[in-house]
Order: C-alpha cells, then sequence, then structure tokens
C-alpha cells in the first residue's frame, strides 16, 4: 500500500517534470520559430498561402457563430435588463461583452479548434512521413519554411477574425432586439455609440485577440512539431493542440484583462 | 583529396542509452555505389543520419569530402548537404506540391535560376526517372514506385556528389525494383558520383552494388564484392543471403523453457 | 489552389477584416466623436477630486470639449492639480468655475466647466481660479448626521 502511494507521486512528480520540460521545449522552439522569420516576409506568397489555410477557410465558422453568439446576446440580455427597464441598454451589452471578451475569446477558440488542429495534423503528418526530414537534408531549415510562415499567418489572421466575430456579433444582437423585439434603432445604436470606448475597449479587444492568436498559433505549430510521428501520436498531438491552447487562452485573458482593467 | 567521399573510423552512437553502433568502420570510395545490409534495427539508416548530420555520434567520426560532419557549424552542415541528396523510404515527396514542384524546390531554394531554366532542368530529371509526362500529378494520385521515382528526381536535382538511400526497394513490384535498380546504377554513373544504398533486398542489391557492408549488433560482421559474400562461409552472413530461418539471428525471441512454460500454464 | 486565385480569396479575408474593424471603430466605438483635434492645456486645483480618473472627460454643458491629462498632488498647498486638455476651438472666460461632477448617482466622475462672464479667456498654461471639488459621499453622511443631531439638540434646548 505504501508502495503503491510512492508509486503514484513518483508518477506525478515525473509527469509534472515532463509538463515543465514540454514547456521549455515550447518556448525554446518559439523563439527559435521568430530567429528565423526573416523567410516569412522576403517570401511573402509563402506566408499569404497560409493566411488563406488559418484565415479565409476560418470565415465561415466565426461568422456563423458570430451570428448566433451576438443573437442569443441580445436574447437573454434584454430578458434580465426589461427587468430593470433598462431595455434601452441591450445595445451596450451586446457591444461592450463582444467587443471586450467574447469577440477575442471565442474567436481564439474557435480557432484554436479548427485551424489549430489542422496545423498541428498537417505539421505532424510531414513529420511522420519524413517530409521535415527530407526538407533538412535538402538544406532547407524546416522551421523557417514551414512553421514561420504558418506562425505569422495566425498571428495576422486572428485580430481580423475577432474583428469580424465582434462586428457580425453585434449585428446579431441588432436583429433580436430592433426588427424582433422592437427597441428603438436610435437608442441601440447612441448608447452603444456613447458607451463603447475605442481605447478602453475596442484596442484592448485587439490587443487581445494579437495574443492569444500568437499562443494559439505557436501551441499548434509546436504540438505538431513534437509530435511522435505515428498515427497515434499525431491523433493525441490535435487533442493537445485544443486542449492547451483553450486553457492558455482563458489564462491569458485573465492576465490580460487584469492589466488592462487596472 | 581523398579518395573516398565517406569516411567513418570507430563510430560509436546510443539511442535513449541503448547502444546501436558500437565502433563501426567504413569507407566509401568515390564513384562506387556500396550496400550496407542488416537486419531490422540494425542501425543501417542512423548511420545514414550520421552521414547526413542528422545525428550526433557519442564518439568516433564522421569524414565527408574530408571534413569531420559533427564538427560543422549549422552553416557548414547546409553547405554539405547541398552536395548530397537523399531519397527516404517511401519517398517523402511534399504532398502539397505537384511532381513538378517537388523536383524543383531544391532549385528554388538554393539557385537563382529563372524559372524558364528551372523548368527545362526539371523535365531533364523527370525525363531520367521515365515520369516527364507526370510533370503536373499530385503525390497523392502516384503510386509507390512512381512516388519513389519523383523523390529520385528530387535527390538528384542539384546533381550531388553523394546519393543516398534508404531502402529504396521496400514495398515495391518486381518490375519497379528493377527500374529504381537501372536507375540507381546509371545515375551514379551519369553523375560520377557515389551511391550509399541501405536496404535488406539481398537479391536486387548484389545484383547492381560495388561493395557491400553487412551491420550486426552494432558492427561490421563481413564486408566485401556481392560475389565474396555469396560465396562466404560466415554463419551471419550465410543465413542473410541465403534466407535461412534460423542461425545466428535467432528465430525464437528470448522465452523460458518450451515444456515448463506449456506445464505451468496448466496448473492455474 | 493556384496562387492568383489563393491571393484573391486573402486579398477579399483582408478587406474585410479592415472593414470590420473600421466599422468597430465608428459605428460601435465613439472614435469620430472622440478628442483627435489640436488641444491646449490648463490646472486646476481641487482639495478633493473624488474618484476622478485620467482621461475622464471635461465636459461644458453636457458636451465633450476635452480629455483629464493628468493629476498630481501638490505637497506645498496639500491640493491636488489636475491638468486638462480642451479643444482648440473652445475659449473659456477667465471667471470659469470647475466643478466635479458624477455622471448618474455612482457613475464616473467628470470635470464641468462653467463659464462665466469675463471677457479675457484662458490660454494654454493658465489656472483655473475657481473650482468646486468633488461631493463625498462619507462627507455628505457625517454632515447630514451633524445637522441631525445639531437640530435634535436646539430642539431640546427649546
Amino acid at each position: 500500500m505504501f508502495e503503491h502511494l510512492t508509486a503514484t507521486l513518483r508518477g506525478i512528480g515525473h509527469r509534472v517534470i515532463d509538463r515543465i520540460w514540454h514547456l521549455g521545449a515550447g518556448a525554446r522552439f518559439f523563439l527559435h520559430t521568430l530567429a528565423l522569420s526573416g523567410e516569412s516576409f522576403r517570401r511573402l506568397h509563402l506566408t499569404i498561402r497560409e493566411i488563406y489555410f488559418t484565415g479565409v477557410l476560418s470565415m465561415v465558422i466565426i461568422l456563423v457563430s458570430a451570428l448566433f453568439v451576438g443573437m442569443v446576446l441580445g436574447l437573454q440580455g434584454y430578458n434580465t435588463l426589461q427587468k430593470y427597464g433598462s431595455a434601452d441598454a441591450i445595445g451596450v451589452l451586446v457591444a461592450l461583452s463582444l467587443v471586450r471578451e467574447l469577440g477575442p475569446v471565442v474567436t481564439a477558440l474557435l480557432f484554436a479548434g479548427r485551424a489549430g488542429t489542422a496545423i498541428t495534423a498537417e505539421i505532424g503528418l510531414m513529420k511522420a512521413t519524413e517530409q521535415l526530414s527530407a526538407m533538412e537534408m535538402m538544406a532547407v531549415s524546416p522551421i523557417a519554411r514551414v512553421v514561420a510562415p504558418r506562425f505569422w499567418a495566425g498571428v495576422f489572421s486572428m485580430p481580423l477574425l475577432s474583428a469580424l466575430f465582434s462586428m457580425m456579433g453585434v449585428f446579431g444582437g441588432f436583429l433580436v432586439a430592433v426588427p424582433l423585439i422592437g427597441i428603438d434603432n436610435g437608442a441601440f445604436w447612441s448608447q452603444m455609440q456613447a458607451n463603447v470606448d475605442w481605447n478602453v475597449d475596442i484596442a484592448n479587444g485587439l490587443i487581445k485577440s494579437c495574443v492569444f492568436g500568437v499562443a494559439c498559433t505557436i501551441i499548434a505549430l509546436f504540438e505538431g512539431y513534437d509530435a511522435p510521428p505515428t498515427a497515434e501520436g499525431v491523433s493525441r498531438a490535435t487533442t493537445r493542440t485544443v486542449v492547451n491552447s483553450s486553457l492558455a487562452v482563458l489564462g491569458l485573458d485573465f492576465v490580460l484583462t487584469s492589466f488592462m482593467i487596472s | 583529396m581523398s579518395d573516398n567521399i565517406v569516411e567513418i573510423s570507430d563510430l560509436n552512437f546510443a539511442y535513449n542509452d541503448q547502444p546501436l553502433l558500437r565502433g563501426i568502420d567504413m569507407l566509401f570510395p568515390r564513384g562506387k555505389v556500396v550496400a550496407i545490409m542488416g537486419g531490422s534495427g540494425s542501425g543501417k539508416t542512423t548511420t545514414l543520419r550520421l552521414i547526413g548530420g542528422q545525428l550526433k555520434p557519442n564518439s568516433g567520426t564522421v569524414r565527408v569530402d574530408g571534413k569531420v560532419v559533427h564538427e560543422l557549424g549549422s552553416d557548414g552542415i547546409y553547405k554539405m548537404r547541398r552536395k548530397m541528396g537523399m531519397l527516404f523510404q517511401f519517398g517523402a515527396l511534399f504532398t502539397d506540391l505537384s511532381v513538378f514542384d517537388n523536383v524543383a524546390f531544391p532549385m528554388r531554394e538554393h539557385t537563382d535560376l529563372p524559372e524558364s531554366v528551372i523548368r527545362d532542368l526539371v523535365l531533364l530529371k523527370l525525363n531520367a526517372v521515365g515520369l516527364r509526362g507526370a510533370r503536373d500529378l499530385m503525390p497523392a494520385e502516384l503510386s509507390g514506385g512512381m512516388s519513389r521515382r519523383v523523390a529520385l528526381a528530387r535527390a538528384v536535382a542539384l546533381d550531388p556528389m553523394l546519393i543516398m538511400y534508404d531502402e529504396p526497394f521496400a514495398g515495391l513490384d518486381p518490375i519497379s525494383m528493377g527500374v529504381i535498380v537501372n536507375l540507381i546504377r546509371r545515375l551514379n554513373d551519369a553523375l560520377g558520383a557515389t551511391s550509399i544504398v541501405v536496404t535488406h533486398d539481398v537479391h536486387e542489391a548484389f545484383s547492381f552494388v560495388d561493395y557491400v557492408y553487412f551491420v550486426s549488433a552494432g558492427q561490421v560482421v563481413a564486408e566485401g564484392t556481392p560475389k565474396d559474400l555469396s560465396t562466404s562461409a560466415m554463419p551471419y552472413v550465410h543465413q542473410f543471403v541465403h534466407g535461412e530461418a534460423d542461425g545466428p539471428v535467432p528465430f525464437h525471441y528470448a522465452a523460458p523453457d518450451y515444456r515448463q512454460d506449456m506445464l505451468r500454464s496448466t496448473h492455474v | 489552389m493556384d496562387r492568383t486565385t489563393l491571393d484573391l480569396w486573402v486579398g477579399i479575408f483582408v478587406a474585410v477584416g479592415m472593414a470590420a474593424m473600421l466599422g468597430l471603430a465608428m459605428k460601435v466605438g465613439n472614435l469620430t466623436s472622440s478628442q483627435i483635434g489640436e488641444t491646449y492645456s490648463m490646472t486646476a486645483a481641487f482639495e478633493n477630486i473624488g474618484g476622478l480618473k485620467a482621461r475622464a472627460p471635461v465636459k461644458s454643458a453636457g458636451v465633450v470639449v476635452g480629455r483629464v491629462d493628468n493629476i498630481r498632488f501638490d505637497d506645498k498647498n496639500y491640493e491636488a492639480l489636475v491638468t486638462i486638455n480642451v479643444g482648440t476651438p473652445y475659449h473659456f472666460p477667465k471667471d470659469t468655475i470647475a466643478t466635479i461632477y458624477t455622471s448618474g448617482l455612482l457613475g464616473e466622475q467628470y470635470i464641468g466647466l462653467e463659464a462665466g462672464g469675463d471677457s479675457a479667456m484662458l490660454a494654454n498654461g493658465d489656472k483655473i481660479a475657481k473650482t468646486q471639488d468633488a461631493v463625498v459621499l462619507e462627507k455628505l453622511i457625517s454632515q447630514f448626521l451633524y445637522n441631525k443631531a445639531s437640530e435634535n439638540n436646539s430642539g431640546d434646548k427649546k
């Protein structure tokens, strides 16, 4: 029984050390990617190609989700606000929730699920089929040629997707509030404009989405690059991408929000 | 300039504390086709990776064109790799690029040649492997033999002085095998290069290579021309060449006594 | 996917994304109405600024005419020195009163400027002479209680 306990503790210790080692390797990978980023900008078509696969192909899920999130915010918000006679503030509620928090965070989570897993699977499979090795043997750095363009594409796409999400969400809230429920059109927009500040709310939201973009993309890239070159290894890596990206986004959200509020 | 393009002396390599290569000595003369043969997991592919600088030895040296590989900085290694071509097992073509773009890849990455010149060179290489007509296909649309040939065209895109083949015959039908054998020999002689072929296909390899190294349990157990080795009396070589089920490489994985094992299980 | 189609789609994506950002700035936020123009600064001293923060609005007649730039503590006179930036088109006479108001009952605090009748105008770097402090809730309560107490006392004496 005592042995069982020590074995469990040793297992936990082993796993914690493993995670920390993984984190360190990830940090080193991140710095390596940044160092070899020159080519992504000199040969812009590489990055543009990746922007297509991470950004353009994510537009559909982002826009559709944003519409629904905005509409739900409108409904739920109205439900609560009208109890206090403040139904006119529905525009402010929807806009602030989206621009400050939901826009960046939900976009990041959806991005991690759609584009992040695609990146991890692609790189993991390239590793498993020895394509990365072949590139190395042809004296081409896989990090400069494969990893860095995808990184910058993700970082660039994320704020754009986040802005799209917020706009679509506001539109969704508008659809519910004005045509559906009957809130005054003028009141909806004027209250929103009076209370949403460019600097504090919108710009901060965009800064958040940039940070999330960095986090999600580098996690997706690293998990793919580090995956064991087997089918099982790659599938586990994609799961890790989603889990780690989500945790990172939510954790960073807290850190950034506390910085921005103070 | 030495006569050997690659010299391996006293090479030791361990993978995760498991010793894989124990004191290997090999020489690869210029212009020759040399085979490294041995059972699965004997360290053949690892040797290729050590020559290419993807792995660092624990001790001993690997010299390519006179320079010690693991002492080169990353700049030096990349310069060296531009003079090498490697054909990976199953081809390792870039799945998002067409056949043409795959072969053009090394040229586009390492040279400033205009696209018109690259086009001519790519078609030249594809013609050499007989796949000029397949230039617009994607790797997913190719058969095993065809992907191998495209990968070969890619490996020789920059006319390397050393070409390495990792199990080039694995999983091929007899016709494709014949094609690859033909290509390896012809390209080597046409380019004046040296080829190292890692394989366990005795029949195929013996038909065209100049020299063979046999590796077992981390050491070179035999070496010689195919003619010498096919008549060798050494037990390991004999078992390998004639494909005998049991010999120095045992049939049974380590297990307790058969009778005891069977009797014990009935007691439960 | 050939390169030109790819570039087209990426271009569309970037254009739509930029449009969304612009839309957020204009329609959703208050970028159009916020101060981008030239400003000149003035100072005002308060004994108590309450909850006034930097970048709080400066309003006159309810219209935003400027922003609070920064707030310092003057340890010679033991008062708060507030620097405000007012838009260049707006001029205020020298006897303007700067008061700290609260928007709504418990909202954020802002500075209200009430113009006086002086013909001379405040210039860049001038100090607003007349100020009125923020209403601090605790003082209000204690004042109320004190008044109540003295009322009762005087009531008793009678």
